[in-house]
């Protein structure tokens, strides 16, 4: 068991967390101004392919993430029309993104490529090394390995928060998904806010996808998000739609992730077939302690309709 | 089928709840249904060109490789119902959750349950002919259920959206199945690597059209149509299901647990799946080999979606979807498409169901109540 329980295990348990951390943080702004995002899945995925294509195309791994992030928005944009404009309902809306996600992404390998199944190598995101932090004993071994979405996204939590409680903007995103038809009373535009609430959300699912094409492995395989953006719902539910917790639930099921990965290669005697499963299960049975949905936003999922 | 009694869903959903995902889906009007079943599957089809014209392929070249691979030869026919076999009998678990108000998007993964139970009672277990098939099936069947009831038991107790434990579960299964398969798994083949036993003679759904592959299982799917059709519409547990699936506050006043029905829709519905993957394991691939779905629980939303989660609209959208599944090895062979063009497909009939609320909410304003 020596070498599993190590600061590695640390180190990968962040870099496993950074793209649920991005996408349930989008889920978390969607959902708080009343918008279910089942598709996180779905821009997730888009979010990598697009960030390898236009990554292959300019030889620039931080024009691929920019492609990625507008990809993410786009997404987004589709997803505010289906669910705030036409009033569609918002489960069956998303289902339809995160199928075209996976049909799209999967039937373009070949034409773009020319080889089935995964792209060539692509530049990759680089990772920050910092002058001073990495003489600091344990956490500057940490510090000094990550990138900046990684930065960006254990930063998320305090700035999300701050959003969220302290300023005017996330005041009247929470109302919409509190009581929209209240928020509307005194003058706010709620289908506005909702609008700039799930672009957001895709732009920031997005860029988790990028993450794991773009600084994890430097290329993108077919189905490759292997339903992460469904754990980041999962860690989002779990945290009770609370910026601080959700943070914790996601580097819970980052550190899943990562005893499972480490745990193939350092020869424990489990099947590895079998741990692939871990972070799911972790993600199932930290849901089954969740008691009721007293803590969900009371308006999300339901269309707000103006008189 | 016009004759098909909806549960009144205008009532306001309860506060903090959300409406049900069926009340904008549901067919009403056998005419207009039949319309908004056509124009949805030929948009899906015309906005997928410009799709295909990416790829880098000619859309109309596209069209006919799929059309010619799926009905102009006696093979391709048989191939298209076999295809539909799946997708017909998923198609319904789908449905028959979404009636009772829930999303099963685990339909996969339960499907890759029924079909490895239902694969190795084929090949482990000495019956009769006729019983053994059955007892396969059941078999499959159970296991499935009994994998559903988690997300049954999480949502009906917990309050744990559907969509994301189904999911899970999916993954959960992927692994499992791959796992009891893989080299020094419980369940592997001696012979086959990745795959169980080949299932005995007497377990198999027998083929009916020569040299063809089409089954028995088409005829079982048929029926499973006026069963799930009967249960729904004329037996008290079925008219149970759809008044929780249309408004549960209804349900309770009138005497009606919403959990215990919850837990028993979710359970059918995953019965159900388990036995699509049961007959394509006993009539098509006669054992269980890893990863023998292409994806048909997933179709499976788009089929009872397409359609209006009816029992004979299923039928009809189950066989749209199988002219897609088995075309689409010619459009990949000739025209040099992508079999994934069929996801995107799928994708764009859900979108267009979705969207379909708009038209719906329009109708019914100019019209009188």
């Amino acid at each position: 068991m020596n070498g599993i329980l190590s600061i590695n295990l640390v180190l990968s348990g962040i870099y496993l967390s950074t793209p649920l951390l991005l996408a349930a943080f989008g889920g978390l702004l969607s959902e708080r101004a009343g918008v279910i995002n089942i598709a996180l899945e779905g821009q997730m995925l888009l979010g990598a392919f697009a960030g390898v294509a236009a990554a292959w195309w300019t030889h620039s791994a931080v024009l691929g993430l920019l492609a990625a992030l507008a990809v993410g928005a786009l997404t987004g944009l589709v997803h505010a029309w289906f669910s705030v404009t036409l009033r569609t309902d918002q489960i069956v809306g998303a289902t339809a993104i995160n199928l075209l996600a996976v049909g799209l992404t999967s039937a373009l390998i070949q034409p773009i490529w020319g080889q089935p199944g995964t792209s060539p190598s692509v530049p990759k995101f680089g990772r920050i090394d910092l002058p001073l932090v990495q003489h600091l004993p344990f956490v500057g071994r940490i510090l000094d390995h990550l990138s900046v979405l990684d930065w960006a996204a254990l930063a998320l939590a305090p700035v999300v928060w701050i959003v969220l409680f302290r300023t005017p903007f996330g005041l009247r995103l929470r109302g919409c998904g509190e009581n929209p038809e209240a928020t509307a009373s005194v003058g706010i535009d709620v289908v506005r806010v909702r609008y700039q609430a799930v672009i957001l959300s895709g732009l920031l699912a997005a860029a988790g996808g990028a993450y794991l094409s773009l600084v994890q492995v430097g290329v993108f395989q077919r189905e490759m998000t292997q339903g992460r953006g469904f754990i980041a719902l999962a860690a989002m539910i779990f945290g009770k739609w609370r910026p601080v917790p959700v943070l914790g639930a996601c580097l819970l099921f980052g550190m899943a992730d990562a005893f499972q990965v480490r745990a193939q290669t350092a020869g424990v005697h489990l099947p590895h077939e079998l741990l692939i499963a871990l972070p799911y299960v972790v993600a199932l049975a930290a849901l089954a302690t969740f008691v009721g949905r007293s803590s969900a936003p009371a308006a999300v999922g339901r269309a707000y309709v103006k008189d | 089928m016009s004759t098909v009694i909806v549960p009144p869903v205008e009532t306001p959903p309860p506060k903090g709840g959300r409406p049900p995902a069926t009340a904008a889906l549901v067919g009403r009007h056998g005419v207009r249904t039949v319309v908004l079943f056509v124009g949805t599957a030929l948009a899906a089809l015309v906005v997928a060109a410009p799709i295909i014209a990416i790829a880098g392929a000619n859309p109309l070249d596209a069209y006919r490789a799929l059309f010619e691979g799926s009905l102009g030869s006696q093979r391709g026919l048989a191939e298209t119902l076999v295809a539909t076999t799946p997708l017909l009998v998923a198609g319904l678990a789908v449905s028959v959750a979404f009636r009772g108000g829930l999303f099963n998007i685990g339909v996969e993964g339960q499907l890759v349950i029924g079909g490895l139970v239902a694969g190795t009672i084929g090949a482990q277990a000495t019956l009769p002919p006729v019983v053994h098939v059955v007892v396969a099936m059941a078999g499959g069947a159970a296991a499935a259920a009994a994998w559903a009831l988690i997300p049954a038991l999480l949502k009906a107790y917990r309050g744990v959206h559907e969509v994301i434990t189904t999911i899970m579960l999916n993954y959960v299964a992927f692994a499992l199945s791959t796992y009891l398969v893989s080299p020094g798994g419980l369940l592997v083949s001696k012979t086959q690597p990745s795959a169980t036993e080949k299932v005995k003679d007497t377990a198999v759904l027998p083929r009916v059209w020569a040299p063809t592959r089409l089954h028995a299982g088409i005829f079982v799917a048929g029926a499973l149509v006026a069963v799930t059709w009967w249960f729904l519409f004329r037996t008290r547990a079925g008219y149970r299901l759809r008044m929780v699936g249309g408004n549960p506050t209804a349900a309770r006043f009138n005497g009606i647990d919403p959990r215990r029905v919850t837990v028993q829709t979710m359970c059918l519905s995953g019965a159900l799946a388990g036995l699509a993957g049961a007959i394509e394991v006993l009539g098509v691939h006669l054992r269980y080999f890893d990863s023998f779905s292409p994806g048909y629980g997933f179709d499976a939303i788009a089929v009872a979606l397409l359609g209006a989660i009816t029992p004979v609209g299923v039928a009809a959208s189950a066989l749209f979807f199988g002219v897609l599944r088995s075309g689409s090895v010619l459009l990949q062979a000739r025209a040099g498409v992508s079999r994934d063009m069929i996801t995107v497909i799928s994708g764009l009939v859900v979108a267009f169901v979705a969207a379909r609320v708009v038209l719906e909410r329009r109708l019914s304003r100019k019209e009188p109540r």
